[in-house]
């Protein structure tokens, strides 16, 4: 520094190496920025204050705890139209998680089957999971919510001539209407059943994978788990003498009544997500499973491993490092394309907002809320999907 | 679905950037532009539908029409803009519109707490039921359990909530922003009710695959004064909107219509209708509204009266065939009254 500097003159010279100096002209420029930022933001905020005050437009989000007023016909947690805007809102808030929660699992699912299926030797699955691919992946996400909306739900029978399915399962153009359980006295012990069904379950996964490490001998886990789950509550259902009895759906003068129902709305809104996102996944999955180099799959073969369990064990482990990260872009555009609910009338955070909006004119306000659900929503789901990414990367020893 | 969302972003930018001018003078504004910019319904028969080949027709469209022709002379200078329920207000606050006439109740919140203004009402509604026949219901007091069609973020949502939770029944609310979406969803079953305005549902069950399968029930549950709304605070252009209004009725009163205008503005003695029509001398009573003085007869001339615009739109004279009822003179029993002009 010194030597570069030596035939200037003192003041100048430092000044000159300060402003050289990269440390100093990065804290420069990033404070310029920050400053620019934050000043336009207050600017923009400070306007539109001000601005809906010289128009007499109400702001703040005191609305929020003013009675609705309006009905919402998809209420997961109890609503009526004498509470407030606020619990509206959480209303929608709760059923875009629900939509979204509810596609990704299924999604996911899909996806993994297409996507293994289009590397199927098998030509007839891989060209059907080509032409499903192709199909979904090229067609806006709004265009598959109308087919199922109009094209496919819609042509189902009037709730009078509903299509009986077993178990007093009904299916009309108004929804999937289904019997729900009434617990009578007594049923407690069949929830105690259950959550000893699931301790006993995860103890004897504990068990087998010891037995399996010391001794190298398998257990079929899976398969007695799930007669555990299902027998224990069984049992208990028996011995605390039936207590429990069924809402059935029976036909009204309009609709049916009793039981519940899914609605159309969120099966059609549910059933485009899931396939068209799948679509991509399928995608992802398939480049992550090349990804993983040919040696793997033979030199697993090479073991005498079952093709199946080669898949398993070897290449889909290793294909998750790849594929989580582009899927967590597409979880993030599930929940994002949820808000397309409007246009079908299910009631999300978009479909109830603006109502509120429309009923109380604040317009800044909701689309605020909109904004900060919308992201916490996403960071939530990259939050989690990078703990999960990091706990899947490779542990280099 | 996603216009809408961006247009109550873009409102709301276009609050925070700062429409200072949107506040006041819009009719300055529309002189200077040359074109008067009016929200209406994006298809509601009768009030404003667009035909095969885009024009509007309707009530709403008609006193668009009639405010152009008291400031340019020219009925056709007017652009429409098409808003759905929820659209409507951010337009007529962000200044995207000038006017709204867009078949909307005026109601005290919206009046208050939403900078928008009302004055005068085009049209006395109400909100009725209309249901299939074969459903076999003869009053709304039959409809508990019932879906019913709704369009989201109107008066209509909140009166049916109302109705139905103070007769103690229940109901399935089916809720759509587009009127489309609506229409189409009760022409299909998905549910048994459709509510909202009674002169909608006449309107709407002349665009049903078979009109005589439904029935209107004869409740009419609420009180819905229709008319236009502007940017409160801007005294000057409401006060040009509502006289707009009340000229068409004076009009009326007067027995001046677009046939006869000027043969009266001619021979008549009547001094009403000479100030009316402008051929008082040093009358300027078009001038204290920032008007001509033909602005009345412009309006009369090109667009007519308002028995021949009811008539034309949604009249005897129209597919719909509402009776005047309300929406009658009041020298004739019905609520329509013009203030004097003078």
């Amino acid at each position: 520094m010194a030597d570069t500097t030596s035939n200037a003159p003192l003041g100048e010279s430092r000044a000159a190496a300060l402003l050289y100096n990269p440390a100093v002209r990065g804290f420069v420029y990033q404070l310029v920025t920050v400053i620019l930022v934050v000043g336009f933001v207050w600017w923009v905020t400070d306007n539109t204050i001000t601005n809906l005050q010289n128009a007499g437009i109400a702001s703040g989000f005191g609305f929020l705890d003013s009675r609705a007023g309006f009905d919402i016909a998809q209420t997961p947690v109890a609503y009526n139209n004498d509470m407030t805007y606020g619990r509206a809102l959480v209303i929608g808030i709760i059923n875009t998680v629900i939509v979204s929660a509810a596609g990704i699992v299924t999604a996911t699912i899909i996806g993994f089957i297409v996507g293994i299926g289009r590397l199927s030797s098998n030509w007839l699955i891989a060209r059907l999971s080509e032409v499903y691919v192709e199909i979904f992946r090229n067609i806006p996400p709004l265009l598959v919510i109308f087919f199922f909306y109009t094209g496919v739900l819609a042509l189902l029978p009037s709730a009078r001539d509903s299509i009986a399915l077993p178990l007093d399962i009904y299916l009309n153009n108004r929804g999937l209407a289904f019997p729900t359980p009434i617990f009578g006295p007594g049923s407690w012990l069949m929830g105690a059943a259950l959550v000893a069904a699931i301790v006993a379950v995860v103890a004897l996964a504990v068990w087998s994978k010891r037995r399996q490490m010391a001794t190298g001998q398998q257990f079929p886990t899976i398969r007695v788990s799930i007669a555990i789950l299902i027998l224990l509550p069984l049992i208990a259902y028996f011995v605390s003498g039936m207590p429990v009895t069924f809402d059935i759906p029976v036909k009204g003068r309009f609709n049916l009544a009793g039981g519940a129902v899914i609605g159309p709305e969120f099966m059609s809104l549910y059933l485009a997500l899931s396939l068209y996102t799948a679509a991509f996944m399928a995608e992802i999955i398939r480049g992550g499973i090349l990804g993983v180099a040919k040696g793997q799959t033979e030199a697993a073969g090479a073991l005498g491993l079952h093709p199946r369990k080669v898949t398993r064990l070897v290449v889909v482990p290793q294909a998750m490092r790849i594929i989580i990260p582009p899927m967590t872009s597409e979880y993030l555009s599930l929940t994002k394309n949820s808000s397309l609910a409007v246009a079908i009338g299910y009631a999300d955070i978009v479909a109830v907002g603006k109502t509120v909006l429309n009923q109380t004119g604040q317009a800044v306000e909701v689309v605020t809320i909109w904004m900060i659900i919308y992201l916490t929503l996403s960071i939530l789901t990259s939050i989690f999907m990078n703990w999960f990414n990091a706990k899947m990367a490779l542990v280099e020893r | 679905m996603r216009k809408t969302i961006l247009s109550a972003a873009i409102g709301a930018v276009v609050l925070g950037l700062g429409a200072q001018g949107a506040a006041a003078a819009t009719l300055d504004d529309v002189k200077s532009k040359g074109t008067l910019t009016c929200g209406v319904s994006t298809g509601l028969q009768g009030f404003s539908a667009p035909d095969n080949e885009g024009n509007w027709s309707g009530l709403d469209v008609e006193y668009c029409r009639a405010i152009a022709a008291a400031i340019f002379g020219d009925p056709d200078k007017v652009n429409f803009v098409a808003l759905t329920a929820t659209d409507r207000f951010p337009a007529l606050q962000s200044g995207e519109i000038d006017v709204l006439s867009r078949n909307t109740t005026w109601t005290l919140s919206r009046d208050t707490s939403l900078g928008l203004d009302f004055r005068t009402v085009n049209y006395y509604d109400g909100q009725g039921f209309m249901v299939p026949k074969d459903l076999g219901v003869s009053s709304a007091k039959e409809l508990s359990g019932a879906a019913v069609c709704v369009q989201s973020g109107t008066t209509t949502e909140l009166n049916l909530a109302d109705y139905f939770s103070a007769n103690g029944m229940d109901y399935n609310p089916v809720v759509y922003e587009q009127l489309e979406d609506v229409n189409n969803a009760f022409n299909q079953g998905r549910c048994d009710v459709y509510t909202t305005d009674q002169s909608g549902l006449y309107a709407i069950r002349l665009t049903l695959t078979d009109p005589d399968n439904y029935v209107i029930l004869p409740e009419i549950i609420s009180k819905e004064p229709l008319g236009p709304a502007w940017r409160q605070g801007d005294d000057q252009w409401g006060d040009v909107v509502s006289w707009v209004h009340y000229a068409m009725l004076n009009a009326e009163e007067f027995g001046i219509t677009s046939e006869n205008i000027d043969e009266m503005a001619e021979s008549s003695d009547n001094p009403g209708i000479k100030r009316l029509l402008g051929t008082e001398t040093d009358s300027k009573l078009g001038a204290d509204l920032g008007l001509d003085e033909k602005w009345a007869y412009n309006v009369i001339k090109l667009v007519g009266n308002y028995g021949e615009v009811f008539d034309k739109t949604v009249g005897t004279g129209s597919p719909l065939k509402i009776d005047r009822g309300l929406n009658a003179l009041w020298t004739d029993g019905g609520l329509q009254y013009g203030p004097p002009i003078r």
